[in-house]
């Protein structure tokens, strides 16, 4: 059983910076015309976001094999439930 | 010294327990569970807004631009700052420096309620501006019913949000009157780093819900 991990205070700044910049990135990229790119772009870094929180300010990058499962799950899960009713809806024949 | 310190760790172990490590892992993976459950719960919600989206593309993003994202990109550094006094605050008490604890729990409960005062702010507005569906939502431009939907989903969803983050003051309160008594210090601070993963994960779904309503369609 390995002992906790301590996050250096250096590496919560860098994620800090690293956020408030993706942050501004996606705002300022909003009102740019990349046609069909920007949604692509706007979850990109969301999910380098989101990703980034849960591996260094969750510290799930340096807990047990077994919460990173549980960590990863919900996620999994989400894209199942997105995943099929997608599958539903964008194959649905409108009859008028 | 070791084993004094070992003696006091191993007073907040629970009788079921080998170790404090054991209990400490536990504890996360509980937590994690429950957050699986929570990504669950917001997924729903979440689930409803793409399919609406990809019905009526048009429609949300015109609906979107009633939003300020001023208000919006303020906010979302906000909610990240405060992750960061909260992350700070869990290294605060690993290190057993109390007085940072209670500053950075502090600052951390005091940034969430800028939060909550400015989406306060922005929910007058709407109310003013008769954006809320129902009876008095009124919408000149095309797609009035796409409109409604829309606003129905952004104050489901942030309702939602901003009820975790009353939660999550009131979690900061108790952990603050924790770390006052002295209950959490580097021998156990589980509590600290419960609390934080709370917190962070509401400060997850922000980040997903500030471009999905505030910058669709501004270009």
């Amino acid at each position: 059983m390995s002992a906790e991990h301590v996050v250096p205070v250096r590496l919560y700044l860098l994620i800090f910076a690293a956020l408030i910049v993706l942050t501004a990135i996606t705002t300022v990229v909003a009102f740019v015309d990349l046609g069909a790119m920007n949604v692509v772009v706007m979850l990109l870094i969301a999910f380098t976001k989101a990703t980034l929180v849960v591996l260094y300010f969750m510290h799930v990058r340096f807990t047990s094999r077994l919460t990173q499962l549980a960590a990863a799950s919900g996620f999994a899960w989400l894209a199942i439930l997105i995943g099929l009713t997608l599958s539903d809806v964008l194959t649905r024949q409108i009859v008028p | 010294m070791a084993d004094a310190a070992l003696d006091s760790a191993q007073v907040h172990v629970a009788h079921h327990f080998d170790d404090a490590e054991q209990q400490r892992q536990a504890s996360t993976l509980g937590m994690w569970v429950f957050l699986a459950q929570e990504v669950m719960f917001f997924g729903g919600l979440f689930t409803l807004y793409v399919v609406y989206r990809t019905l009526h593309p048009e429609g949300f993003a015109h609906a979107s631009h009633h939003l300020d994202v001023r208000l919006g990109a303020t906010n979302t550094a906000v909610l990240i700052t405060s992750s960061l006094t909260m992350a700070l605050g869990v290294w605060a008490s690993q290190m057993d420096r109390r007085r940072l604890l209670l500053v950075c729990i502090a600052v951390t409960a005091l940034l969430g309620a800028v939060f909550l005062g400015i989406k306060s702010y922005e929910y007058w507005h709407k109310f003013h501006e008769h954006l809320v569906p129902g009876p008095n939502f009124v919408w000149d431009g095309p797609e009035a019913h796409t409109a409604e939907i829309f606003f129905s989903l952004y104050f489901a969803l942030t309702g939602l949000h901003a009820l975790h983050m009353v939660i999550g003051l009131g979690i900061m309160a108790w952990l603050f009157w924790m770390a006052w008594s002295g209950r959490v210090g580097s021998a156990y601070h589980a509590p600290v780093e419960i609390s934080g993963l709370y917190w962070h994960f509401v400060d997850i779904v922000w980040i997903f819900l500030f471009p999905l309503l505030y910058l669709i369609g501004r270009h």
